[in-house]
C-alpha cells in the first residue's frame, strides 16, 4: 500500500485585515487552510502579539508581572513607548479600565485623551479597548475612535447589548471592530450578521469568541475558535471568515496558577516561571485552534510565543 | 480501506439465522460497518471472512501499551481529528530523557524527579508518564549501566530505549523484558535486527524515517519480521513539521484507514530553553502526538503541560452544566460557610476551585440556571432572589446549619434585600465578584 499524502484544500478563506498606518501597519489573517497548514495551502501572514496596557496603573496585576512595568506604568504614554521602543511588541493594546464605574470611573473625554496622546507616541497599530462595562464602553469607545480617527485602530469590544453604537463609531472613524461573544458559535455568527447588516464591512470585524486560560475552559475557547475557522474554510461560511482574537492576559493573570506563591503551593514550583507559562501556553494552543490576534501582558511570554510561532511558520 | 456495509455482507452467511441478534445478515453487515457491532457475534462466518473483516474492522490507530502494572499507559485508538467531534481517547505520555552519559548520581536524580512528578488536580493523578534511556555513549555497556540504574530508582515507571544500535538494545531491553518497554530506534539500515530485538522481548517498536512514504514501507515490513505494535517518527522535529506529519498520518489513519501509518506517534520536543519546549510540547499535545519526550520536567512546567493534556482529552460531549444540589467542600460541619451560585460548569468549577484553594470546609449550594454563569443567568431571570430563596428552602440545609447565613456573588449584591425578605430568620452576606477573592474573603472572616 502506497502512501499518497492526505492534503485538504478548502472552499473557503480567512479575511486579510491591516491595520495601522504607514510602514509598522500590520496585517493578519489571508490563509486559506487551518493554523500553520502551509503545506497545502496559504498562510501569508504571522500571528501578530499585542502587548496590553492600561489608561490606570495595573494595581489589579499580580506582582510577578506588575513588576516588569514598574517605572513606566504609571503614565500609559510611557508604557506604551515602553513596550514599543524596548520590547519591540509589534502593536499595542491599550485597555480603558479605568473607565469602568467600579474602577476609577474616568470620563470619556479623559480616555480620549489618552487614546490621543497613546498614538501620538507611537508608530505600531494601536487595539482601544473599553472596560467590559457595556453602558459606560458605548460612550466611552465613541469618544476614543473619534480620537483616533484615520489611524486604522481596532476598537473593541462591540457586543450583543452594545455593539450598535460602537460599530458606528468604528465605521465613521475607520476602524476595525471586535465583535466578542460568549463561548457560543452561533452567538458569534450571529453578532457578525448583525453588525453587518448595520452596513459594517464584514471584513473589518476581527472575532472575539472569549478567551478563558489554561485550567479554566481553555477547551471550550479552543473548540470554539476551531468550529468557526472550520465553517470559515469548509463551508466557506462568509460570517466566520473573520480573523480571531485571544484575549489572553486578562483572563491567565487572574487564576490561581498565574500568581499563588511557591511557598503556599511547593508542588507547584517556581510562581514567576509557572505564570509566564501560563499566559504562553494559553496563547499557543489558541494559535493552533485559530486565534491570529493574540492581547499578552508579560514580556517574557510574549517572547516565548514569538519563538514557537517563528518554529511554525 | 473501511469496509461499506455491502462488501461486509457480501463475506457474511447470508442465512438470516438472526442468532447475531440482528434480523438479517445486511441488518448485521450495517452494524459492523459503522462500528456499532462486532464480528465474533456472528458464529458462522468463515474464516476467509473473518480475516478480511478483522483488518479491516481494527481500530485505525493501533492501541497499544507501554509498561506494565499500575503505571501502564494507554496509546492510540484515536477515532477524529477534532477534539469537539468526539473526546480525544488516550491522554500523550510525557517521557523524560535521560542520557547514558550522565553520571549515576545525575540519572538517580532524574529517575526521583519521575517518580516525584505525580500530582492532583481535580480529582485526576497526573504525571510524568515515562523515561527514556539514550545510547548518546554510542557505548552498549553505557546504555545498560544507565539502563539497570533507572530499573532500580524508578521502578515501574514505563521504560523507553533509545538506540539504533541492536546488540545494544538487546541487553538494556532485557532488563525490561515483561514490562512491555518500548525500543526506540529502528531504521531503514537495522530494521530486521531491531525487530528480532523487540520481538524476543516483547517490546513494541519504535520506527524512524526520513519521510511519511519511507515510514509506510518500513513498518509494513516490521509487520513482517513480526512485530505488530509499532510507533512512528516520521523524522519531524521543528513544530512546523509535526503539524504537518501528525496531521498527515492522523488523517491517513482515520479517513483513508491506511494502516501502514495506523500507530501512535512520538514527538521530540527538547529544547535549550526549557519555556519553548513547554510550547513545542503544547503543540504535540494538541496535535496529535502520543509520545512527547522532554529534557526537563520542572514542577511550574509539568502543572502546565498536564493541564493542557487534561484540557485537551476531556469529553466535549459533556454537558457545561453540572447537577443542582448542594456540594460539600472538605468536611463542612454546622458553622461552615455556605455559598450560592450557578450550575454553568466553569463557574462551579472555579468558585469550589478556590474554595478548596482556602482550605477552609463550606457548602456550595449550586442553583440550577440552565448552565449559564451569575452574571448572564442574573440578567436572563434564572438567578433571582425568589428562585434562589425557593431552592435553599426546599433544600433544607438549615437543618444541618448552626447559623443561617447564605454568601451570595458579589455581581448579584443587588439581590440581598429581597432574598432576606424571602427567606425569613437567614442572614445574607455579599460575598467577592470574583471567584479568586474567595480564600482572602474566607480568611478575614476567620
Ligand atoms: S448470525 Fe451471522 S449468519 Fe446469522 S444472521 Fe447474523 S450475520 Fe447472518
Amino acid at each position: 500500500m502506497a502512501f499518497t499524502a492526505p492534503k485538504e484544500s478548502y472552499a473557503g478563506k480567512v479575511y486579510s485585515v491591516t491595520i495601522g498606518t504607514g510602514d509598522k501597519a500590520a496585517t493578519i489573517g489571508g490563509e486559506n487552510v487551518l493554523s500553520f497548514h502551509s503545506f497545502e495551502g496559504e498562510t501569508p501572514n504571522r500571528p501578530l502579539v499585542a502587548f496590553e496596557i492600561q489608561d490606570v496603573p495595573p494595581t489589579d496585576w499580580p506582582e510577578n508581572v506588575r513588576k516588569v512595568f514598574d517605572g513606566v506604568s504609571d503614565d500609559p504614554v510611557k508604557w506604551a513607548k515602553y513596550c514599543q521602543d524596548e520590547l519591540k511588541a509589534k502593536a499595542i493594546a491599550l485597555r480603558l479600565v479605568g473607565t469602568h464605574p467600579d474602577r476609577e470611573n474616568r470620563s470619556a473625554e479623559d480616555a480620549a485623551k489618552t487614546v490621543r496622546e497613546v498614538l501620538a507616541a507611537i508608530s505600531v497599530p494601536l487595539i482601544i479597548l473599553g472596560s467590559n462595562h457595556a453602558e459606560k464602553d458605548s460612550s466611552v469607545l465613541i469618544a476614543a475612535a473619534e480620537a483616533a480617527k484615520d489611524k486604522n485602530c481596532i476598537i473593541g469590544k462591540a457586543q450583543e447589548a452594545n455593539y450598535k453604537t460602537i460599530a458606528a463609531a468604528a465605521m465613521a472613524n475607520n476602524h476595525k471592530l471586535i465583535a466578542m461573544s460568549e463561548l457560543d458559535i452561533n452567538l458569534s455568527k450571529q453578532l457578525n450578521i448583525l453588525i453587518t447588516q448595520m452596513g459594517f464591512d464584514k471584513e473589518r470585524i476581527i472575532t472575539d469568541p472569549m478567551c478563558s486560560a489554561l485550567g479554566y475552559g481553555l477547551e471550550y475557547t479552543y473548540s470554539v475558535m476551531e468550529r468557526i475557522r472550520l465553517a470559515a474554510l469548509t463551508q466557506n461560511d462568509q460570517t466566520m471568515q473573520q480573523p480571531l482574537l485571544a484575549d489572553v492576559g486578562m483572563y491567565v493573570w487572574k487564576v490561581k496558577e498565574s500568581q499563588a506563591p511557591e511557598s503556599d503551593l511547593p508542588q507547584w514550583g517556581a510562581a514567576e516561571e509557572r505564570g509566564i507559562l501560563w499566559e504562553a501556553e494559553t496563547a499557543t494552543a489558541l494559535l493552533i485552534a485559530g486565534a491570529e490576534l493574540l492581547i499578552m501582558r508579560h514580556p517574557r511570554a510574549a517572547a516565548a510565543v514569538e519563538s514557537v510561532i517563528e518554529e511554525l511558520v | 480501506m473501511a469496509l461499506s456495509g455491502v462488501e461486509i455482507f457480501k463475506l457474511l452467511p447470508k442465512t438470516n439465522c438472526k442468532k447475531c441478534g440482528q434480523p438479517t445478515c445486511l441488518a448485521f453487515a450495517m452494524k459492523l460497518a459503522q462500528r456499532q457491532a462486532t464480528l465474533d457475534l456472528c458464529p458462522d462466518v468463515s474464516e476467509e471472512a473473518k480475516q478480511k473483516l478483522g483488518e479491516a474492522s481494527a481500530p485505525p490507530v493501533r492501541p497499544i501499551t507501554l509498561g506494565s502494572g499500575d503505571k501502564a499507559v494507554k496509546m492510540g485508538e484515536e477515532t477524529v481529528l477534532f477534539r469537539h467531534d468526539k473526546k480525544f481517547v488516550n491522554p500523550c505520555v510525557f517521557a523524560l530523557e535521560v542520557k547514558d552519559t550522565l553520571s549515576e548520581a545525575d540519572i538517580a536524580a532524574f529517575c526521583n524527579q519521575v517518580v516525584d512528578s505525580e500530582m492532583d488536580r481535580v480529582g485526576q493523578k497526573l504525571r510524568v508518564n515515562a523515561i527514556m534511556i539514550s545510547n548518546e555513549s554510542g557505548d552498549a555497556a553505557k546504555l545498560e549501566a544507565a539502563a539497570k540504574t533507572v530499573a532500580a530508582k524508578a521502578a515501574g515507571v514505563p521504560v523507553i530505549i533509545n538506540t539504533t544500535n541492536a546488540q545494544a538494545a538487546e541487553t538494556a531491553v532485557k532488563l525490561f523484558a515483561d514490562k512491555k518497554p518500548l525500543l526506540f530506534g529502528a531504521n531503514a539500515s537495522n530494521l530486521e535486527a531491531m525487530a528480532a530485538v523487540a520481538k524476543s522481548n516483547k517490546a513494541s517498536l519504535g520506527i524512524s524515517a526520513a519521510s511519511l512514504e519511507e515510514l509506510s514501507e518500513l513498518t509494513e515490513k516490521a509487520k513482517g519480521f513480526g512485530v505488530e505494535d509499532l510507533v512512528l517518527d516520521s523524522g519531524a522535529r521543528k513544530a512546523k513539521d509535526m503539524i504537518e506529519h501528525n496531521t498527515l498520518v492522523r488523517r491517513a489513519a482515520i479517513k483513508k484507514n491506511f494502516k501502514p501509518l495506523g500507530f501512535p506517534v512520538i514527538s521530540f520536543a527538547q529544547r535549550g530553553d526549557s519555556l519553548l519546549e513547554a510550547l513545542v510540547a503544547s503543540v504535540c499535545i494538541a496535535k496529535y502526538s502520543s509520545i512527547v519526550v522532554l529534557s526537563s520536567i520542572e514542577k511550574w512546567k509539568n502543572l502546565a503541560l498536564f493541564t493542557l493534556r487534561q484540557n485537551i482529552y476531556t469529553d466535549p460531549q459533556v454537558p457545561m452544566q453540572v447537577e443542582q444540589k448542594i456540594y460539600n467542600i472538605g468536611d463542612p460541619k454546622a458553622d461552615a460557610p455556605l455559598f450560592v451560585t450557578t450550575n454553568f460548569s466553569l463557574t462551579y468549577f472555579i468558585v469550589s476551585g478556590e474554595i478548596e484553594n482556602s482550605k477552609v470546609s463550606c457548602r456550595l449550594a449550586v442553583m440550577d440556571s440552565e448552565g449559564l454563569s451569575v452574571l448572564t443567568a442574573w440578567a436572563a431571570g434564572k438567578f433571582t432572589a425568589t428562585k434562589i430563596a425557593a431552592f435553599i428552602q426546599e433544600s433544607g440545609i438549615d437543618k444541618e446549619m448552626a447559623t443561617k447565613e447564605l454568601i451570595i456573588p458579589g455581581y448579584v449584591a443587588i439581590l440581598s434585600g429581597s432574598i432576606e425578605e424571602k427567606l425569613p430568620g437567614w442572614k445574607i452576606t455579599v460575598g467577592p465578584r470574583e471567584a479568586n477573592a474567595i480564600p482572602a474573603f474566607l480568611k478575614s472572616r476567620a
